[in-house]
């Protein structure tokens, strides 16, 4: 299938874009995007997100740095002589046309016959599920249904990369879920690199194959959703991605698995997953799934804290607890299992132990002292 | 009375108050004879139908539309350019108030200003005199080109005004969508922002050619013999022949001419939009 033999799709290497001298959008940002992959861009806001995307696409030309498609250079080619095709974040629906021609656009342009059109149109509309809509116009469709045109109008040309900008952003909640796993299925289907963009954490996780973090133009990691989640790379990703407790302190004792960290809240354990000598800074996090809240005096070699319920807010399927231990909130969440550990119901201004294992920490940073 | 009348009563009155009982009196003062001082008499006469198809008004008529829709013509293709780059400017409301400010001058000035501009010792002539590139002065003035030079300069923020309108409610994030689905930058422009501006497009046209068709001062002052104008034709007649129901009759000439155009133009522009 693959004419050149190139492993990669899409490769950025050390690419800067500058807008002006206070605007730096991109620094030095280095990517590859394996064939076929489902591969995400998350950050906050005005991280450069969209610039990545826009230059992949060619609507912005680097400042500095190489992009290549498929393993070849493409900084000097225009949008219209790239193999790879968009979904905006606004849609950019054609207000003038019908969804059918908003589709065939693309093969109007490439002068196609009337019946290559109609039977590519009829197998886009079929993919996206648009059956009967074909003769209405973009106005009267809703959020969703402009969605699949845009969706069916950039995959029609058969491009090697689909690039999607927060494509669902603009829908609730509920369809939102629904179109995800629809782009799923899609690019199941379809078999191309898919690299989407978005700044809501559980859709990147929910779909994805690989995401790059972003933040402020710079790439904080590439990985997996578990690598990314489970080992993240600094205090930025971490934080990022899901909510978490963090901990600094001084190492006072290593051992060959734990280290010993003598933090605000006395000597903690830590799961050593960084070399470090004792006298070294620290940063280490526990996932709040991974910490428990019992009344019960916690099981031995545990990490524990005690503390005072300061908010617990219920949620159908899990429970969020915040426990203020000297003077700070400490997150932990309970799955509703009915064979939980301590039967004794929890309510606020409880006093709580807070405990962990230290082998569900994650040692984040570690700096020499 | 039903509801329904009472609220169209202001719309009523105000229609025949401005249009109906104006354009009344112009018909019928159309069909009487006038009197040797400049007044108006019965009986009723087809007459000065008659005498205007006899005469130069047909070549008039034909004229005064083929230099509007000259001056449209241009006025267009120099109000498209300036649109969009106001538009897709960062400086915007600067550019806005640019068009706008000519407005602040009295109409009259700006055409004299033009005469200085151009006339036979205004400053261009003096220039390439100066700079020795002809003898003797070049007439600008006084023909049809500087008609039409002065009905474009005069009524280009009527068009670029719409247009810019349209412009700047267009999404130009479809310019990018179209080439990234293959289209090249002018094709974009043509299959995917026309359609959207085209109000703002039809409205400077129009906006621009009914005036122009009406246009008495500027070929008056800056036009010549062969750029007599319908408007200067009708101004003739009331104030030197003083004959106001063959004035009359022009003018309804004007407003049918009008009106033909402006069908015509709705007609051919409705009928290719889907
Ligand atoms: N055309 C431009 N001119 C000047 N600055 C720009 C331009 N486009 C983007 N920027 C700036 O570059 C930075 C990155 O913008 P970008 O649109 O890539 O962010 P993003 O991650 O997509 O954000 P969002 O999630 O809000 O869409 C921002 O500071 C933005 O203001
Ligand atoms: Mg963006």
């Amino acid at each position: 299938m693959d004419k050149d033999g190139a492993v990669y799709s899409v490769e950025l290497e050390n690419v800067t874009k500058i807008f002006d001298e206070s605007t730096v959008a991109m620094k030095n940002v280095s990517l590859k995007v394996k064939k076929g992959e489902f591969f995400s861009i998350l950050g906050p806001s005005g991280c450069g997100k969209t610039t990545t995307l826009r230059i992949i696409g060619g609507f912005e030309t680097p400042n500095e740095g190489t992009v290549r498609i498929d393993g070849r250079r493409v900084n000097n080619l225009p949008p219209n002589r790239r193999p790879v095709n968009m979904v905006f974040q606004n849609y950019a629906l054609f207000p003038h046309l019908s969804v059918f021609e908003n589709i065939a656009f693309p093969l109007r342009l490439k002068k196609m016959t009337e019946s290559e059109i109609r039977e590519k149109v009829e197998y886009m509309v079929e993919l996206v599920k648009l059956k009967g809509q074909e003769r209405k116009f973009p106005r009267q469709l809703s959020g969703g249904q402009k969605q699949r045109v845009a969706l069916a109008r950039a995959l029609v040309n058969e491009p090697r990369v689909l690039l999607l900008d927060e494509p669902l952003s603009s829908l609730d909640a509920k369809l939102r879920q629904y179109m995800l796993m629809e782009l799923d299925r899609i690019h199941d289907e379809v078999g191309i690199t898919f690299i989407y963009v978005t700044h809501d954490q559980a859709e990147a996780m929910s779909v994805s194959d690989e995401i790059a973090v972003m933040n402020n133009g710079v790439i904080e990691q590439v990985g997996t959703p578990p690598e990314i989640y489970e080992s993240p790379a600094n205090t930025f990703v971490a934080g990022f991605i899901g909510e978490t407790n963090f901990f600094v302190g001084k190492v006072v004792d290593v051992s060959s698995e734990y280290l010993k960290v003598e933090t605000r809240f006395g000597i903690l354990t830590c799961y050593k997953d960084k070399e470090a000598k004792i006298g070294d800074t620290v940063e280490f996090m526990i996932r709040p799934e991974k910490v428990y809240v019992t009344k019960n005096y916690p099981p031995q070699n545990m990490n524990f804290l005690r503390g005072k319920v300061d908010q617990l807010i219920y949620l159908g399927s899990h429970t969020k607890y915040y426990i203020m231990v000297e003077n700070t909130l400490i997150r932990s969440i309970k799955q509703h299992t009915r064979y939980w550990m301590d039967e004794s119901t929890i309510s606020w201004d409880d006093e709580v132990y807070v405990w962990w294992n230290p082998d569900d920490s994650y040692l984040i940073k570690v700096t020499g002292g | 009375m039903k509801r329904h009348d009472i609220y169209t009563l202001p719309i009523l009155i105000w229609l025949s108050l401005f249009f109906t009982i104006p354009l009344s009196i112009t018909v019928i003062m159309s069909f009487m004879s006038s009197t040797p001082y400049g007044g108006v008499t019965l009986p009723f006469t087809v007459g000065n139908y008659v005498e205007i198809m006899k005469g130069r008004i047909l070549a008039i008529l034909w004229r005064t539309i083929r230099i509007s829709a000259l001056s449209t013509l241009i006025t267009l293709g120099l109000s498209l350019p300036v649109s969009f780059f106001m538009a897709t400017s960062k400086w915007k409301n600067l550019l806005l108030m640019a068009t706008i400010i000519p407005f602040w001058t009295n109409f009259i000035i700006r055409i004299f200003a033009w005469i200085f501009l151009l006339g036979n010792n205004g400053m261009l002539n003096n220039i390439l005199i100066q700079l020795g590139i002809v003898k003797n002065p070049i007439t600008f003035l006084y023909n049809s080109w500087a008609v039409v030079v002065v009905i474009v300069y005069t009524y280009l923020p009527y068009m670029i005004l719409p247009i810019y309108s349209a412009m700047e409610k267009f999404d130009f994030s479809m310019i990018d969508a179209a080439m990234d689905l293959g289209a090249t930058k002018i094709r974009a422009i043509f299959k995917v922002m026309f359609p959207s501006i085209k109000g703002g497009i039809t409205a400077g046209i129009l906006f621009v050619f009914i005036p122009a068709l009406g246009s008495y001062a500027i070929p008056e002052l800056v036009g010549g013999r062969d750029s007599v104008m319908l408007g200067n034709l009708i101004a003739w007649e009331i104030t030197t022949a003083r004959n106001w129901p063959y004035a009359t009759a022009l003018s309804n000439i004007l407003f049918v001419s009008t009106a033909l155009a402006l069908f015509l133009y709705l007609k051919i522009q409705g009928s290719d939009g889907k």
